[in-house]
């Protein structure tokens, strides 16, 4: 049996004083992609925020062990350290910092914490050249300032070329789909799959199946109410975008 | 009864002689009669409490004969080194077939556009001993820079430092003002300087200021017509420090360029003042001026632009960004402009805040420590003020201060 790379316990989290996760349990193995579909509200993208350790989200109960870390304990850039990644749903933009510094920054922190040599310049470019093919992002679009003047598709896109490049455990996505035309869902999607392996694992967080037709889910989890309240396999996404939500949570 | 009441300005300069042999110093010094220090009641002074140097007991400094290790300041094989106030021949160094440099007693001293209603240059003049003139002649273009170091290196004195950047027409020169202090922070440089921008010159001034104390320094500019000048004032330590900056545009067709970035922590305070005077058509002025506040610091910055009756076709630019860094600096942003022309293109905006908590999660998410986040988004913030310093020399040595000072790394 592979590896259990996330398990999530009875997770409850709130937000300004508001219960949004009741109760949530999810696990995740190494070579496995989960979907969590739900509606509008139900606590999706609280879920990518509590894991990757964002200001306000709070955890009030339960556990969440990051292969064999217990990951609530720790600062997001630790997260991230260990290997945990969120594509964000909103990347931000930020001027006068320079995408390929801000990558060549995270990688030797990431390193560095691993205990590993630094990336060598040459080593590095290397590294950006062949992983912003994976997305077709333009190498220009790489020494510009992080997200500045990137459409919303380039802004994606720049997200997968983030993760190819810190090579993470486990990814989280966002809704990475929402707002991509079909072309940009299909560069990303084929992008995601390129770098999915036996050792890693994918969560996609999406409101619609669309994204499913490019990336094969293992399970599918329906979020609703801050709990899982379903599991199956790709079938009941198609389900879902079939019947809508409402006969899952009457 | 006769009851005779001193001003702190005359129990200030109790401690210096102010008799000279020339008619312009002995006016200063008639001057520094009916002067006093500035309060906060002065609209000028009205954020910048100078009482610690109103009542510090200063004297006048001498140079030393002793070595100084100066090598991590230079950034020029053209250098001028000013101790305490004197200027040290013997390790200055500079070709007088590639810069015209000179200092001068200012005894001799025949004209000035010094205001002697104001008392650090009232001050300046009257006490000042020496005046160093870098005069770049007509057509000539000066390749490399010439830098003129200041630096205390005793306790307990005021240096009046004095400088001369004058040009004929055509010339282009670059003169980097460095001031440092070895001394303790009880120290005043004031230091003045004149610029003069002839027809179709081009001048360039850096202004580091990387000295512990107290600092005022003070430009009088004048530009004559199809001139550029470009001045980058970069703070990046000091107790109090106040910048005066006059810039007369006098000429047509003049381009002016301000640039300042201010970087402070613990209780330093650091204003500066800008004026610019269009006093003729068809001139450009752009003005950025960005703070990074950190600890119990204040920043002052007063931007005055006047565009004078039929001043037309004028484009001024003014922005000041700030972003503070606890919960206790401090900035006071004051744009002024005053338009007394009709068909002129001005724009000033200020803005202050906290770094942007997004920007600073999303670093955090990659991998980035918290800290390092920070130095990357503030470093980030005034980069585009520090990319106005062009001399790579310049640019290399303000980002290794930050480095040591705040743990800057560049990005």
């Amino acid at each position: 049996m592979s590896k259990t790379l996330l398990n999530i316990e009875n997770l409850h989290a709130e937000i300004e004083d508001k219960q949004i996760l009741k109760g949530l349990n999810l696990k995740v193995n190494a070579g496995e992609i989960h979907a969590i579909m739900g509606p509008n509200g139900a606590g999706k993208s609280t879920l990518a925020s509590v894991l990757s350790g964002r200001d306000g989200y709070e955890m009030t109960e339960g556990k969440v062990d990051f292969d064999g870390t217990d990951l609530m304990e720790l600062d997001p850039d630790e997260r991230a350290k260990e290997g945990l990644f969120l594509a964000f749903q909103y990347p931000v933009e930020i001027p006068g910092v320079s995408n390929i510094n801000f990558l060549r920054t995270a990688l030797n922190e990431i390193r560095e914490y691993r205990k590993e040599e630094p990336v060598s310049a040459k080593e590095f470019m290397t590294m950006v050249r062949e992983r912003s093919q994976i997305v077709e992002l333009d190498s220009k679009l790489a020494s510009r300032s992080v997200n500045v003047g990137f459409s919303g598709g380039e802004k994606k896109r720049n997200e997968i070329f983030q993760m190819a490049m810190l090579e993470p455990k486990l990814a989280i996505l966002d809704e990475t789909d929402s707002g991509l035309d079909i072309d940009a869902l299909r560069i990303v999607a084929a992008g995601v799959n390129k770098l999915k392996n036996e050792n890693n694992a994918v969560v996609l967080i999406t409101h619609y199946q669309r994204l499913l037709d490019y990336i094969k889910p293992d399970f599918v989890h329906v979020l609703a109410d801050g709990k899982i309240i379903k599991t199956g396999g790709p079938e009941l996404a198609l389900e879902l975008e079939e019947k809508g939500y409402d006969w899952l949570t009457k | 009864m006769n009851v005779q009441t001193d001003t702190k300005l005359q129990s200030f300069l109790s401690g210096f002689e102010g008799v000279r042999e020339n008619a312009i110093q002995n006016e200063a010094w008639d001057a520094l009669q009916y002067l006093d220090f500035p309060t906060t009641r002065d609209e000028y002074w009205k954020y910048t409490r100078i009482s610690k140097i109103a009542n510090a007991k200063l004297s006048s400094g001498k140079a030393s004969n002793t070595i100084l290790d100066l090598e991590k300041h230079l950034l020029s094989d053209q250098f001028v080194i000013i101790e305490n106030g004197i200027f040290r021949a013997d390790l200055s160094s500079f070709d007088l077939s590639k810069v015209n440099v000179k200092v001068e007693s200012t005894d001799t001293l025949v004209q000035t556009t010094a205001n002697m209603d104001e008392l650090f240059q009232a001050m300046n003049t009257a006490l000042a001993e020496q005046t160093l003139f870098i005069s770049i002649p007509k057509k000539q273009v000066w390749e490399t820079p010439v830098q003129v170091i200041y630096i205390t290196t005793e306790n307990q004195i005021m240096s009046n430092t004095r400088l001369v950047f004058e040009s004929e027409d055509f010339a282009e020169g670059h003169v980097i003002t460095t001031f440092i202090n070895e001394g303790n922070s009880q120290s005043l440089s004031n230091h003045y300087t004149e610029v003069l921008v002839a027809e179709n010159a081009h001048l360039k001034l850096d202004k580091i200021q990387v000295g512990n104390g107290w600092h005022v320094a003070t430009e009088n500019v004048w530009q004559d017509g199809n001139s550029t000048f470009k001045i980058n004032t970069m703070t990046l330590k000091g107790d109090i420090v106040r910048n005066n900056l006059n810039i007369e545009v006098a000429g047509e067709n003049c381009e002016t360029f301000l640039n300042g970035a201010v970087i402070t922590k613990e209780n330093q305070l650091v204003d500066n003042h800008s004026f610019v005077n269009h006093l003729v058509s068809n001139c450009m002025s752009d003005e950025n001026y960005k703070y990074v506040l950190d600890g119990k610091s204040t920043g002052v910055f007063n931007g005055r632009v006047v565009v004078q009756p039929d001043a037309q076709k004028i484009n001024a630019y003014q922005q000041n960004g700030n972003v503070l860094l606890s919960d206790f600096a401090k900035i006071n942003s004051k744009p002024e402009l005053e338009i007394y022309a009709d068909d002129v293109k001005c724009s000033h905006g200020s803005t202050t805040g906290q770094l942007d908590e997004d920007a600073l999660f999303y670093l955090q998410a990659r991998g980035i420590s918290k800290d390092k986040a920070r130095k990357i988004l503030v470093s980030a913030f005034v980069g585009e003020v520090l990319q106005s310093l062009d001399n790579e020399k310049v640019l290399a040595y303000v980002n290794q201060v930050l480095f040591d000072e705040f743990g800057w790394t560049e990005m």
